[in-house]
């Protein structure tokens, strides 16, 4: 008789928390704050980058009080463990019980996807600033997920193939990691430098968390080559720097990176070895143009440290959602104009110190800097650029509709032209 | 949990008696009306403690009545969601063909593993089983072509009729009663009896002359099938998989909802998957510490209450009559 008597008191709680929580929901519907879930990763194996991803969201909101459009702004943070099945459930939380108006947010690929796919059914706005799956805003592009002030994966290997072009490199090597984001950048790269005439000699594809590249760099120092380009991230990238210096490879062959592989988050752990090495991006916070220099100086300033990618990109993803926001008079309920306003918006004052805007597909067109790692006087390094490639897309100098007939990169396609 | 009532009534219902179909129609009648009360988030999360509940028992019918531990079952699981969302999006098959492919691929998995694992028992059994679940996490990440890698597959696999999160809800609540009725069955049939013999006495059960690899084969299997039935609905209800869902992590979940819940009670294992949703819920709305807030929560339980919720709550009238 207990469990029966267990049973009643049970749904009967339940049935009060129900009837408790309905008016609370239904009250919070009307105009209020602008609520923004933010997803990252705060735990797991890039909780690092993660915690930088929610110091970008704050220092801008902190620059502008809180406010957006004179509206009050409310963060949802979430952790979503590095784990796709985790980033599904706290969007499904931050859509369904936090009622908020947009996401932002997540740093790996495979829960962008996730969460991507989720918000596909529900309408909500997600934006993501880190997310570089080329395919978000290409062959299976969702409306209302919109990569502001983010970039896709083979956006800047493609000006990176030309430029290895032009230093006269004709063969090059290939290391990365085995997942998607290499494939895509590594097929960036092998595709546009192939077509004009350069030659891929060998991929390189390694699981991640590498502790011991000495396989690798054994066969690569055998090679013939006038370059290597490597994609690796977080301590990955770190582990190959020091290792391609330590094999005496620093000195003999040139290595280009993803820039992801001199990111801030790698090079502020990285010494003299991480010197020279060239990498493509829209951000340089080495450039000289004021905008950055004030942001980065600023950043420096309360945070202790250069800002990374991560923290970059979720503050000026913040600022596209501001300005896209003081447009439309803060109206964000109305999520088809949000969208709209957001993918018409010219982002004037962002740390890049020029304007951005998006193509017809939800992706910005950049700038894209060729940066060298220099030694800054402080003794820090930092990536100052050397050559710039003006209005990038993603689709590099390809029409978008035959670019993208050709299939995804992948580990068996990597765009190149055979001889 | 149905066994100790029943004096006053001899009617029997399906194999139980009239009081044990009258509880369970009540707490089924219970679970339905959950909708009613709740958010479409919160009906979310009561789809998913049914379906790793379902998980959670499959484990319980080796753990809590072969007495193996299996650290595999994560992987069964997860093969059976990657095949329902590999053939509904790659293949095209309808979402009932994909469901049925699914359940058999868990099963024939499960096959593979229990010819493998059979012959051990205790740290052994756990130890391959783990080695086994990692095999199949290893070619989920690699093999790119098929699963996606790290990216995974996804799509919209859910039948059109189920979309709206209630229907979907009680569409798992049906599967899942007629799962747990017929895995209730399977642990008190005689053959279930025989698994409980190999658990407390693996040479006296031979030496009575039954084939103990036989029916521990059988029931790794049975169990697989219960965990690919699971994976398919979570295919359902998450349309999206990757490596994570085959991780070593999704098998240690199954086994701490089966412990929380308490091992060898079956519908335990309900309580536990409920247990550990709603804290993951609750705690990391407040903390990013929340893993921490759960691993000293399974401490406590360990301590305070060993045989589980349901096995402690069990107790308790029994200490009253003493």
């Amino acid at each position: 008789m207990d469990r029966r008597r267990f049973l009643k008191t049970t749904t009967a709680a339940l049935a009060a928390m129900g009837a408790g929580t309905a008016p609370w929901r239904s009250a919070i519907a009307q105009a209020g704050p602008i609520k923004i879930g933010v997803l990252a990763p705060l735990t797991g194996v890039v909780a690092s980058g993660g915690k930088e991803m929610v110091e970008g969201v704050q220092f801008y909101l902190g620059q502008v009080n809180n406010e957006m459009a004179g509206r009050k702004v409310e963060l949802a943070i979430e952790d979503d463990a590095s784990n796709p099945d985790t980033a599904l459930q706290k969007a499904r939380r931050l859509v369904e019980q936090g009622n908020c108006h947009m996401l932002i947010g997540n740093l790996l690929a495979n829960t962008g996807l996730a969460v991507a796919n989720y918000v596909k059914g529900t309408g909500t706005p997600y934006f993501i600033p880190i997310i570089a799956a080329d395919d978000l805003t290409q062959r299976q592009r969702i409306k209302n997920v919109i990569r502001i002030a983010g970039y896709s994966a083979s956006e800047f290997t493609h000006p990176l193939g030309d430029w290895a072009l032009k230093q006269g490199y004709r063969k090059i090597a290939t290391v990365s990691q085995d997942y998607t984001f290499g494939h895509e950048q590594c097929g960036g790269l092998a595709q546009v430098f192939t077509e004009g005439g350069g030659e891929i000699v060998q991929q390189f594809w390694h699981p991640l968390n590498t502790a011991d590249f000495s396989p690798y760099l054994g066969q690569l120092a055998d090679l013939k080559i006038d370059a290597i380009f490597t994609m690796e991230t977080g301590a990955d990238a770190t582990r190959f720097i020091q290792q391609y210096a330590s094999f005496g490879l620093k000195a003999k062959t040139p290595l280009l990176a993803a820039m992801n592989g001199t990111d801030q988050s790698v090079v502020r752990t990285l010494g003299d070895d991480c010197e020279g090495i060239v990498s493509p991006a829209h951000f340089a916070e080495g450039s000289d143009n004021q905008v950055t220099q004030k942001f980065v100086r600023e950043y420096e300033a309360k945070y202790g440290k250069i800002p990374s990618l991560y923290g970059f990109s979720m503050y000026s993803g913040m600022m596209w959602i501001d300005a896209a926001l003081k447009k439309m008079d803060g109206k964000v309920e109305d999520r088809e104009a949000l969208i709209e306003a957001v993918l018409k918006t010219e982002l004037d004052g962002s740390p890049l110190g020029k304007s951005v805007k998006l193509d017809a597909f939800g992706n910005p067109i950049y700038d894209v800097y060729i940066r060298k790692v220099i030694k800054r006087a402080d003794g820090k390094f930092w990536n100052v650029p050397t050559t710039t490639y003006p209005a990038v897309s993603q689709f590099w100098k390809y029409d978008p509709e035959t670019y993208m007939k050709q299939p995804p990169y992948s580990r068996t396609f990597q765009g190149i032209k055979k001889a | 949990m149905m066994n100790a009532r029943s004096s006053f009534v001899s009617a029997r219902v399906a194999g139980m008696t009239g009081g044990d179909a009258s509880i369970a129609a009540i707490i089924v009648a219970a679970a339905a009306a959950l909708p009613l009360v709740l958010s479409t988030y919160q009906v979310g999360l009561a789809t998913e403690v049914l379906i790793f509940g379902i998980l959670a028992m499959s484990i319980d019918i080796l753990g809590g009545f072969a007495g193996r531990t299996s650290l595999g079952h994560g992987a069964i699981f997860g093969v059976s969601t990657y095949v329902v969302i590999y053939a509904s999006v790659q293949a095209g098959l309808p979402p009932a063909a994909a469901f049925a492919l699914g359940v058999l691929a868990a099963t024939l998995i499960a096959a593979i593993f229990a010819l493998l694992a059979v012959r051990t028992s205790g740290v052994y059994f756990l130890l391959l089983t783990l080695a086994l679940g990692m095999i199949v996490w290893g070619i989920c990440l690699r093999w790119t072509q098929v699963t996606g890698g790290e990216n995974g597959i996804r799509g919209d696999v859910r039948p059109v009729i189920l979309l709206a999160h209630n229907r979907f809800y009680w569409a798992v609540l049906a599967g899942a009663a007629v799962v747990t009725y017929a895995m209730w069955r399977f642990v008190r049939s005689p053959f279930g009896l025989t698994l409980r013999g190999i658990r407390d006495s693996e040479s006296r059960m031979r030496s009575l002359g039954y084939n103990v690899p036989l029916h521990l084969f059988i029931g790794f299997t049975a169990s697989g099938f219960f965990a690919g039935v699971a994976g398919a609905l979570y295919a359902m209800f998450n349309n999206f998989v990757s490596p994570s869902t085959v991780g070593l992590a999704q098998s240690v979940e199954g086994v701490l909802m089966m412990v929380a819940g308490g091992v060898g009670t079956l519908f335990g294992s309900f309580v536990g998957a409920a247990a550990i949703i709603a804290l993951e819920n609750i705690v990391s709305a407040h903390t990013e510490r929340w893993q921490m807030v759960l691993g000293i929560t399974f401490i406590l339980i360990m301590i305070f209450a060993p045989e589980g919720i349901i096995g402690k709550l069990r107790a308790i009238p029994a200490r009253k009559v003493r």
